[in-house]
C-alpha cells in the first residue's frame, strides 16, 4: 500500500485557503449565472422595458441621494424591498452579501463623522473618551441608509436585467459610448479574472502535497495574485483582439428591440414621481 | 493583381521586447489555401494577426484586397466594415473567442456588430446552426462546452458572416481525432468554395488536406514555399525548423505524413542522413 511505503502528512483540518479562493470565485461565477437567468424570468420588474428600468431606477437613486431625510430613504428602501418581492428577485444570501459589504465599506467612511460632526452629546466612546453626537448619529445613519438603498436599487436593476441589455439602455439615455464600452469590458473581464485565479488555485492545489501554515497560505496567496493578474490581462487582451476582428468597435448592439408599452410608461411615471414629491414636500 | 488577397512587402513587426516578423514578404492570391508551417514561436499567430488588421507592421508595406492596411485606414468606421466583413479570424483558444453568455448569442455578435437587419441576422445563425450541427446548444453558454463543440462553435461564429478569407489558427490544435477530423473535413470540402483560407498549424498530418500551398516560416522569415508535396518531401528542412522529428517518415504510398511509432526501426523510409535509423 502507497499509504504504507510512505508516510503521508496528516490531512489539514480546515481547507486550504487556496480551495477556498478557487471555490469561492467559481461560486462568484455560478452566481453571475444564476442572475442571468433570474433577469430571464417573469416578475414585475422583469417585464419592464429596460430604458425604463434604467431611467426609474436612476430616479430612485437620486431621490435617495438628495434627501435629507433618514424617513424618505427609509420609504424608499422599503419600496426597493417590495418591488424584489413582487419581481422574485431577492434571496437572503444576495441580501445578506450586498448590505453586508455595503455596511462595512460605508460604515466605515460613515464612522469618523460620529464624533466629528459637533452637536448634543449622546454618549462617550469608553477607552478612547470620544464622543458620539447625535447629528453625527445622524448623518453616519442616513450615510449608511443612502449606500445601502441605492446598492439595493441598482441591484435589482442588474437583477431584472440582462448585462446587456442594461449596456444598451445606457446608450439610449445618452451614456458615452466609451463608457459603455469599459463597463462593458470590466465586466467580461472580472469573469475572465475570475476563471484565470480559479483555474491557478486548483493547479496550485494539485502540487501542494503537505499542510502549509497560515502564513504560507498567505504568502502564496499573495504570490498567485500577481501571475493571475498578469494573465488576466494577457487574456483579455486577447479576447478584446477576438472582438475587434468580428467587427466590434466599442457600440453595444442587440438583436432584442426594445419595446415600450403602457405599463412601462407608467412605471416611469411613478418613479419619476418620487422626486418631484419628495422635493414637493421638502420645499 | 486583381486576385491578389493580401500582398506583404518586406513586413517586420516586433513585440515590445521580442521580435516576431523580419522582412516577410508573401503574396495569397484569392480562391488559394495556404498552409503557414512553422513550429511554435515561428511567428505563424503573429502574421495571421497582421493578415487580419489586429497587428500593423512595424516597416514594410501589407496590402489588403489592393489597399494599404494601417491603423490609420482602419480607424475609419467604413473602411473596418468593409474588412471585417470580408475576412474573419478563428483563435487559436477557443475560449478567447467565445465571449458571449451563450451560443446563440456568439454567432449572431459578427453580424450584429456588421448592422444587419434581424431578419438576415435570424437566417444565418440558424443555417449555421445547421450547418455545424450545434442547434442543440444553441442557448448553452459557450464557455461550458467541450472542446471539440467549442471549436465548431467559434468556426461558425465566424463563417456567419461568409467571410472571403478564412484566417484559422492552429485549428486541429488539442482536439480529440473526431473533432479534428471534422475541422479538416471542412477544410478539405472548403476546397471548391473559391474562399481564400490561410491556416497556421505544426501539423504536418492535415496539410495535403487543407492546402494547395505552403509557407514555412522560422524565426519570424520565409524559409521555404511550395506545394505540399515538395514541403513535405523536403526533410532537411523540416528538421531545421523543428516540424520534423526521429518518427516522422515518408509512407510507403509515396504520400509524406507523420506519426508516432512504437519502435524506429518500424519507419518506411529512412530520414535523410540519419545513420541511427533501422
Amino acid at each position: 500500500m502507497l499509504s504504507e511505503a510512505i508516510s503521508l502528512p496528516k490531512p489539514p483540518r480546515r481547507r486550504h485557503l487556496a480551495q477556498r479562493l478557487a471555490q469561492g470565485l467559481l461560486r462568484a461565477i455560478d452566481r453571475a449565472q444564476t442572475a442571468e437567468s433570474l433577469a430571464a424570468g417573469d416578475g414585475l420588474l422583469q417585464g419592464l422595458d429596460p430604458r425604463i428600468k434604467l431611467s426609474g431606477a436612476l430616479a430612485l437613486i437620486v431621490s435617495a441621494v438628495l434627501t435629507p431625510s433618514l424617513g424618505v430613504v427609509a420609504g424608499l428602501f422599503a419600496l426597493a424591498l417590495l418591488l424584489a418581492w413582487c419581481s422574485r428577485l431577492l434571496t437572503a444570501g444576495v441580501c445578506q452579501r450586498l448590505w453586508l459589504s455595503v455596511l462595512l465599506f460605508s460604515g466605515t467612511v460613515a464612522l469618523p463623522a460620529l464624533v466629528v460632526v459637533p452637536g448634543r452629546a449622546l454618549w462617550q466612546l469608553p477607552l478612547l473618551g470620544w464622543t458620539v453626537s447625535e447629528p453625527g448619529l445622524r448623518s453616519a445613519a442616513l450615510l449608511i441608509a443612502r449606500a445601502e438603498t441605492s446598492s439595493t436599487l441598482a441591484l435589482l436593476l442588474i437583477a431584472s436585467t440582462p448585462w446587456t441589455h442594461v449596456l444598451k439602455a445606457m446608450r439610449c439615455v445618452g451614456a458615452p459610448r466609451v463608457l459603455v464600452a469599459i463597463l462593458g469590458m470590466t465586466h467580461r473581464y472580472i469573469f475572465v479574472l475570475a476563471q484565470c485565479a480559479a483555474q491557478l488555485f486548483e493547479a496550485r492545489r494539485s502540487r501542494i502535497v503537505a499542510p502549509m501554515n497560515g502564513a504560507q497560505q498567505r504568502a502564496l496567496a499573495t504570490a498567485a495574485a500577481g501571475v493571475v493578474l498578469s494573465k488576466a490581462f494577457w487574456l483579455a487582451n486577447e479576447v478584446h483582439l477576438a472582438m475587434i476582428s468580428r467587427g466590434y468597435r466599442g457600440e453595444v448592439r442587440l438583436l432584442d428591440d426594445f419595446h415600450t408599452r403602457a405599463r412601462d410608461w407608467l412605471a416611469l411615471l411613478a418613479a419619476l414621481s418620487v422626486p418631484l414629491l419628495i422635493l414637493w414636500a421638502e420645499r | 493583381m486583381n486576385d491578389c488577397v493580401f500582398d506583404l512587402s518586406h513586413v517586420s513587426f516586433a513585440y515590445p521586447q521580442q521580435p516576431a516578423l523580419d522582412d516577410l514578404s508573401l503574396r495569397i492570391r484569392r480562391g488559394e489555401r495556404i498552409a503557414l508551417l512553422g513550429a511554435n514561436g515561428s511567428g505563424k499567430s503573429t502574421l495571421l494577426r497582421l493578415l487580419d488588421a489586429l497587428y500593423f507592421p512595424c516597416r514594410g508595406e501589407l496590402r489588403a484586397f489592393g489597399e494599404v492596411i494601417s491603423e490609420a485606414a482602419l480607424a475609419d468606421d467604413e473602411v473596418n466594415f468593409a474588412f471585417r466583413r470580408r475576412v474573419g479570424l478563428v483563435f487559436q483558444n477557443p475560449d478567447v473567442q467565445l465571449f458571449n453568455p451563450t451560443v446563440f448569442d456568439e454567432l449572431a455578435f459578427g453580424p450584429l456588430q456588421l448592422g444587419w437587419s434581424s431578419e438576415e441576422i435570424l437566417r444565418r445563425v440558424e443555417a449555421m446552426l445547421a450547418r455545424f450541427a450545434i442547434g442543440h446548444l444553441k442557448h448553452r453558454a459557450a464557455h461550458r462546452l467541450s472542446g471539440g463543440e467549442k471549436k465548431r462553435v467559434a468556426l461558425a461564429s465566424v463563417l456567419v458572416i461568409d467571410p472571403e478569407v478564412l484566417l484559422l489558427d492552429e485549428p486541429t490544435a488539442a482536439l480529440d481525432p473526431q473533432s479534428q477530423g471534422e475541422v479538416v473535413r471542412f477544410l478539405s470540402e472548403s476546397r471548391d468554395t473559391g474562399r481564400t483560407i490561410v491556416t497556421a498549424t505544426h501539423d504536418l498530418e492535415i496539410v495535403y488536406d487543407i492546402a494547395d500551398f505552403v509557407y514555412v516560416l522560422a524565426d519570424g522569415k520565409v524559409v521555404g514555399a511550395g506545394a505540399p508535396a515538395e514541403i513535405l518531401a523536403d526533410q532537411a528542412l523540416l528538421r531545421r525548423t523543428h516540424l520534423a522529428h526521429a518518427h516522422w517518415h515518408v509512407a510507403a504510398d509515396g504520400l509524406a505524413h507523420a506519426h508516432v511509432h512504437a519502435h524506429r526501426h518500424q519507419h518506411h523510409t529512412p530520414i535523410d542522413g540519419d545513420s541511427s535509423e533501422k
